[in-house]
C-alpha cells in the first residue's frame, strides 16, 4: 500500500493523447497531498515516454504490446498494480481506457469510478453521470480506487514535462494470448471532412427519424453548412459514420456548430466545445448542452429550422 | 417443397351395375375417383390456422377462377391454390401468399364460403411469425407506419402540411375546441401524396362551399393500418387502432367522414371489435347526401366522357356503388359510361390486401400489373376521364395509364371532378 | 453456438431524473432497455443467421418490468430469455455484472455480447467486469463480428473512423458499438405473440458485489456557464438565429 497514483497513459501513432497528460498533472497535485508519487505508465512501442511532468515514468515495451490490445495491456498493468499497490490508478474514459478501467476493477476487487470530472484532495470523486444529466460525488471503501476520467476534465500542460522513464520488458508472461492485433483500420474516404468544415447543423436524436434528416440538410444547403450528428443517428443508420462527432467520432472545432436535438452528452461535448460558436435548439430545458452552448432555445427543432428555411 | 402427386390409373376389367354386367373399357368411369393419393397435409396446415378453416371448404368448382382479379394476370384463384396445396404447394411459403389482393370477388360467388378476406391474413400473420418469407416492400410499409405512423414514410410533423394548399381553412380539431358536426379523417395518401393531396384539398374545398362544420386531426392523425392487417401485421393494426380510438374519442363529433375506402372498412367493421362503434361515412355517400346543396354549386360544365371504377372496398366490402355515380352524374357536361366490369363485378386496382406496397414483388408473379388492366379496361369504353374513389387509386392508375399508351386517359378522383365544376378549371 | 446477450435495464434519462437522499430516486423513474443493447441484441442475432446457434438474452430484472424487454429480443430473433429476479433497482454495475456472470457461467458461452456502455456505468460496464468474472477476454467499441471456427474476428473503433481488427480465440465477451446492421424490425404481431406465449427462465441473483462506491451527493451538475437563452415562438427563434448569424457574418 502506497500513496503514489498511477497514470495509465494511452498513445497512438507515436502521440500520447491530451487526456494522459491531463490526469498526469491532477496525480501529481493529488500525490502531492497524500505524500506520495505521480507514476505515468506507458504501454508498448513507438513512443518517446519522456514526455510526462510525472515524478516517474515506467514504459513497459514488448513485441505484443506493439499494438493496443486490451488483454495484453490489461494483464500488464495488473501486475504493475498490484506490485504497486497505488492509491488511485487513473484511465481515460476512452475507447482504450474502457476496455480496461471496469476489468481492472473486477479482477482486483477494487471500486471503479467512472466519467470523473474531478477528485478531490480527499480523492472524492466526482462523475458525470446519466448522460451529463447528474453529477454525483463519490468516495470509496479501501486502500485503492480506479478512476476512468473524462478528457477535457484538468488542465493539460500541467502533466507536460520530461521525466525521464524507466524503460522495463513486461512483468508478466504474454505467451498463449487469446486476442491477436490483427490490422489499423483508417477512416474510410469519400464523404466530406467535418473536421475541415467551417459550419456545421448538427442533429441529434431529437430529429426523430431518418426522414427528418432531408430538412437539416435543407437548412445545411442554405446555410452553406454541412449536415453532422452525434452518436444515436449513426447508430440508427441515418447518416454515415463520417458525420459524427464525440468521443467515438470526430473532433471539430467550426466558426458555427448549430446544434438541433442533441442534449449534450459528455461523449458529444468533448468532439465540439470548442466550436467558436454553439447555437442549441433543444426541447429539454435542462439538457446538458445548455451548459456549454452560446444560444440556446427551447422551442420545436422542426418548427425553428422551417422558419429559418423561409429566412434564409 | 414436394412436387405433385399423379393420381393412379385406374380401370376395372368387370364392372356389374345393379346386376347388369357392363364391362367395357369406359368402366374407369364407374371407379368413384376420390384423390385419396393427394396429401390433405398442406390443405389441413392452411385450415388449422385460426382463420383459415374455410380453405379446407373448396370443392373445386372453379366460379372464384372466373372473377378472380389475379388470375387475368397470372394462374390464381382460391380453388387453383387448394389444388396447388394438393400438390404440393406449403401456402405459408409460397409466392402465391402475397398475390392476393383480398378484393371479394370470390366469396362472392363461392357456393362454399372460402373466405380468402379470413383466410390470407391469417397465412400471412403465421408467415410474418415464423419468419417465413416476406415481401421486403411490405416489411418497410410495416416498419414506416410502425416508426412515423404512416406507410409512406413521411414525418408525423408533416400529416397536415398539404392544408396551406388547400386555398380554404381547415380547422384543426385541437384549436376549434368545441363539438363539430364533422370528424374528417383525411388518411395517409391524401395527406402525404402529391395526387392524394389534390383530392384532400378539392375535399376540403367543397365541404367549405357546402359549409360543413368539420375539422380534422391534424398532426395528430395516423394510419389506419387496414391494409397492413390484411397483409398480415395484426399486432401493427391493433395497436395503430388503441391509439386511433383514444384519439377519436377525445373529441366531441357526430359523424366521422373518410376519404378511403379502406379506412372506412377498418372503421366501420372492424373498430366495433375493439369497443368504437361510431357514425363512419365514406365522403360518396356523404356528399350524395348534400346532392340538392351540391348541384347548384356545380356550375361548370365539365364536358368528360367519364368510367368510374368501383374501389373493392367501397363497393363489394361495404356496398356503397350508388352514391359515386350520384355525384359524377350530378355535374353538367358528365357523360358517364361504365366498364364491362362494374359494381359487384368490378376489377381490382391491385393496391387492397398490401397489394399497395407489394408492386415490384407481384411483377414477378403477373403478366402484368392489375392497375394496367383496368387502365385498358377504361380505355377501351372510349372514356377520357377514369374516376376513382380511393385513395391508393389516383396514383396507381396514374402509372397504369401511361405504360399502357393510355395518357389520354386523366385519372381524376370524384372530388377533384366535383371542384373543377365548383371552380371551373 | 451457444451465444448470450446480457442487457441492461436502466433509468430513462428522456426526463429529469428526481433525486432522492444521496442518489436517484429509482423508485420514481422509468426503466429502459440501454440503448446500445439494441445494437448487441442485433449484432448476436445477425452471428447467430450466419454461423448458426441459440441466442440467450440475460438481463437483470431492476423492476419488475424487464419482461416487455425480453419479448421485444425473442421477436427480434433471440432465442431464449432468463431473467435474474434482482428486484433492487438501485442495483450497481459491479453487481449486476457478477449476478450476470453466475447465470452466464451455467450457459457454456461461446460469445457473450453486451452494449458497450450504459448511461448508469458511473461504476464502470459490466462488459469488462463480466469478462474478468468469467476469465474471458474483452473487447469493448465493436462495430462489426465474425465468427469462423473457434476464433471471432471484431473490429475496435477508436475514434473518427480510426479502428483496429482483432481475432480472438472463443470464448470472449464482446462490447458494441454498432451492429453492423441497424437493428430491426420487429413486427409487432410477433412481439405481441411472443408476450403471450413466451416463457421467461428465471434465476435467482447469486453472488455479493457492489463497487465499494459511497454516494456523498447526486444533484444535477452545477452549471459554470449558461446558453443565452433565445425566447418567443418558433418563428421569432428562428428570426433571431438568423440576425445573430448575419451579425456574426456567418450568411
Amino acid at each position: 500500500m502506497s500513496n503514489d497514483i498511477l497514470v495509465i497513459t494511452e498513445h497512438m501513432d507515436g502521440k500520447f493523447s491530451d487526456v494522459s497528460f491531463e490526469m498526469v498533472g491532477k496525480a501529481k497535485e493529488l500525490a502531492s497531498a497524500l505524500g506520495g508519487q505521480a507514476v505515468a505508465v506507458v504501454v508498448g512501442g513507438g513512443v518517446s515516454s519522456n514526455a510526462f511532468a510525472s515524478d516517474s515514468t515506467i514504459h513497459v515495451d514488448d513485441a505484443s504490446l506493439a499494438n493496443f490490445n486490451p488483454e495484453a495491456y490489461g494483464k500488464v498493468i495488473e501486475a504493475l498494480v498490484k506490485e504497486k499497490s497505488p492509491r488511485l490508478v487513473m484511465f481515460g474514459w476512452t475507447a482504450t481506457g474502457m476496455d480496461l478501467a471496469a476489468w481492472l476493477s473486477a479482477r482486483l476487487g477494487v471500486p471503479c469510478a467512472a466519467y470523473v470530472k474531478n477528485i478531490g484532495a480527499d480523492l472524492t470523486m466526482t462523475c458525470q453521470a446519466y448522460g451529463g444529466k447528474m453529477s454525483a460525488d463519490v468516495s470509496s471503501a479501501g486502500d485503492m480506487a480506479i478512476a476512468a476520467c473524462l478528457a477535457g476534465s484538468f488542465p493539460l500542460e500541467a502533466g507536460q514535462g520530461s521525466t525521464a522513464a524507466t524503460t522495463m520488458a513486461s512483468p508478466v508472461s504474454l505467451d498463449g494470448l487469446k486476442t491477436k492485433f490483427v490490422e489499423a483500420i483508417k477512416p474510410a474516404g469519400g464523404d466530406v471532412d467535418i473536421t475541415s468544415q467551417v459550419k456545421l447543423v448538427s442533429i441529434g436524436r431529437g430529429i426523430g427519424g431518418k426522414e427528418n434528416v432531408e430538412l437539416a440538410e435543407e437548412l445545411a444547403g442554405k446555410l452553406g453548412a454541412t449536415v453532422s450528428c452525434s452518436r444515436p443517428v449513426v447508430d440508427a443508420g441515418w447518416l454515415p459514420r463520417t458525420r459524427q462527432v464525440g468521443k467515438s467520432g470526430l473532433k471539430v472545432k467550426p466558426k458555427l456548430y448549430l446544434m438541433l436535438g442533441i442534449s449534450g452528452a459528455p461523449e458529444h461535448l468533448e468532439g465540439m466545445k470548442s466550436a467558436e460558436l454553439i447555437i442549441a435548439v433543444n426541447t429539454d430545458k435542462k439538457a446538458p448542452i445548455f451548459n456549454v452552448a452560446h444560444y440556446g432555445a427551447t422551442n420545436d427543432l422542426f418548427e425553428v429550422a422551417e422558419a429559418m428555411l423561409e429566412l434564409l | 417443397m414436394a412436387g405433385p402427386i399423379k393420381a393412379k390409373y385406374v380401370e376395372k376389367e368387370h364392372a356389374v351395375v345393379d346386376g347388369v354386367d357392363i364391362s367395357g373399357h369406359w368402366n374407369r368411369m364407374f371407379e368413384p375417383r376420390t384423390i385419396f393419393e393427394y396429401t390433405p397435409e398442406l390443405i389441413e396446415k392452411v385450415a388449422d390456422i385460426p382463420g383459415g378453416e374455410s380453405f379446407a371448404n373448396c370443392y373445386q368448382c372453379a366460379k372464384c377462377i372466373a372473377v378472380c382479379p389475379v388470375d387475368i394476370v397470372g394462374n390464381y384463384g382460391p380453388r387453383k391454390l387448394y389444388r396447388y396445396a394438393q400438390t404440393g404447394m406449403d401456402l405459408t411459403e409460397a409466392p402465391e401468399l402475397w398475390l392476393c389482393t383480398t378484393c371479394k370477388n370470390c366469396l362472392r360467388v363461392c357456393p362454399k364460403e372460402v373466405d380468402m378476406i379470413q383466410i390470407m391474413p391469417a397465412v400471412r400473420e403465421q408467415a410474418i411469425l415464423t419468419g417465413k418469407f416476406v415481401p421486403p416492400e411490405l416489411q418497410q410499409a410495416f416498419e414506416n407506419t410502425a416508426k412515423t405512423g404512416n406507410p409512406l414514410g413521411q414525418p408525423q410533423r408533416k400529416r397536415d402540411a398539404w392544408i396551406q394548399s388547400a386555398g380554404v381553412t381547415i380547422p384543426i380539431i385541437k384549436d376549434v375546441a368545441r363539438p363539430v358536426d364533422v370528424l374528417w379523417y383525411v388518411g395517409s395518401y391524401p395527406s402525404y401524396h402529391p395526387r392524394g393531396i389534390d383530392a384532400a384539398s378539392a375535399a376540403a374545398r367543397i365541404f367549405s362551399a357546402l359549409e360543413i362544420d368539420f375539422a380534422i386531426l391534424g398532426k395528430e392523425e395516423k394510419d389506419d393500418a387496414d391494409s397492413q392487417r390484411l397483409a398480415g401485421e395484426k399486432g401493427l393494426f391493433e395497436m395503430m387502432t388503441e391509439y386511433n380510438i383514444e384519439t377519436f374519442n377525445k373529441y366531441e363529433w357526430k359523424e366521422l367522414v373518410v376519404t378511403g375506402p379502406h379506412e372506412l372498412n377498418a372503421f366501420k367493421n372492424v373498430y366495433p371489435k375493439h369497443g368504437f362503434e361510431r357514425p363512419v361515412v365514406h365522403y360518396t355517400t356523404f356528399l350524395a347526401r348534400y346532392l340538392d346543396r351540391l348541384k347548384p354549386l356545380l356550375k361548370h360544365r365539365v364536358e368528360k366522357k367519364i368510367t368510374y371504377h368501383d374501389p373493392c372496398y367501397l363497393g363489394r366490402h361495404n356496398g356503397e356503388y350508388e352514391a359515386p355515380r350520384k355525384l359524377l352524374e350530378a355535374i353538367p357536361g358528365v357523360e358517364l359510361v361504365e366498364m364491362q366490369r362494374n359494381r359487384e363485378n368490378g376489377y381490382c386496382c391491385g393496391g387492397g390486401g398490401g397489394g399497395m406496397w407489394m408492386d415490384s414483388f407481384t411483377a414477378k408473379h403477373t403478366t402484368m400489373r392489375l392497375s394496367e388492366k383496368r387502365a385498358m379496361e377504361a380505355a377501351s369504353t372510349g372514356a377520357n376521364v377514369l374516376a376513382v374513389a380511393c385513395p391508393f387509386e389516383v396514383s396507381r392508375f396514374t402509372d397504369a395509364v401511361k405504360s399502357t399508351g393510355n395518357e389520354h386517359v386523366d385519372v381524376l378522383d370524384i372530388l377533384e371532378l366535383l371542384d373543377k365544376s365548383m371552380r371551373g378549371e | 453456438m451457444n451465444i448470450v446477450v446480457a442487457i441492461k435495464h436502466i433509468p430513462s434519462i428522456a426526463d429529469d431524473l428526481p433525486v432522492k437522499g444521496n442518489n436517484v430516486d429509482f423508485d420514481s423513474v422509468d426503466f429502459v432497455l440501454n440503448e446500445f443493447d439494441e445494437q448487441s441484441i442485433e449484432q448476436a442475432v445477425l452471428v447467430k443467421e450466419a454461423v448458426g446457434g441459440t441466442v440467450t438474452v440475460v438481463g437483470v430484472d431492476m423492476i419488475g418490468e424487464l419482461d416487455g424487454v425480453l419479448h421485444l429480443a425473442l421477436a427480434k430473433g433471440a432465442d431464449k430469455a432468463v431473467k435474474i429476479t434482482g428486484d433492487d433497482p438501485a442495483a450497481d454495475s459491479h453487481q449486476q455484472a457478477k449476478w450476470l456472470a453466475e447465470a452466464i457461467k451455467g450457459m457454456s458461452a461461446d460469445i457473450v455480447f453486451v452494449g458497450v456502455q450504459a448511461s448508469n456505468d458511473l461504476d464502470g460496464q459490466i462488459g469488462p467486469m463480466i469478462a474478468a468474472h468469467l476469465d474471458m477476454p474483452y473487447i469493448g467499441g465493436v462495430s462489426s463480428v465474425e465468427v469462423t471456427g473457434e476464433t471471432a474476428t471484431v473490429n475496435k473503433e477508436f475514434a473518427g473512423g480510426v479502428g483496429a481488427k482483432y481475432a480472438v480465440t472463443l470464448p470472449m465477451v464482446v462490447g458494441v458499438q454498432a451492429s453492423v446492421k441497424p437493428p430491426r424490425y420487429a413486427p409487432v404481431s410477433k412481439v405481441r405473440q411472443v408476450a403471450q406465449t413466451a416463457t421467461i427462465e428465471k434465476v435467482a441473483p447469486s453472488g455479493d458485489a457492489g463497487s465499494g462506491l459511497t454516494f456523498k451527493k447526486m444533484a444535477p451538475p452545477v452549471v459554470t456557464g449558461h446558453a443565452e437563452m433565445i425566447e418567443g415562438s418558433s418563428k421569432e427563434v428562428a428570426a433571431k438565429i438568423v440576425e445573430l448569424l448575419k451579425s456574426k457574418g456567418l450568411v
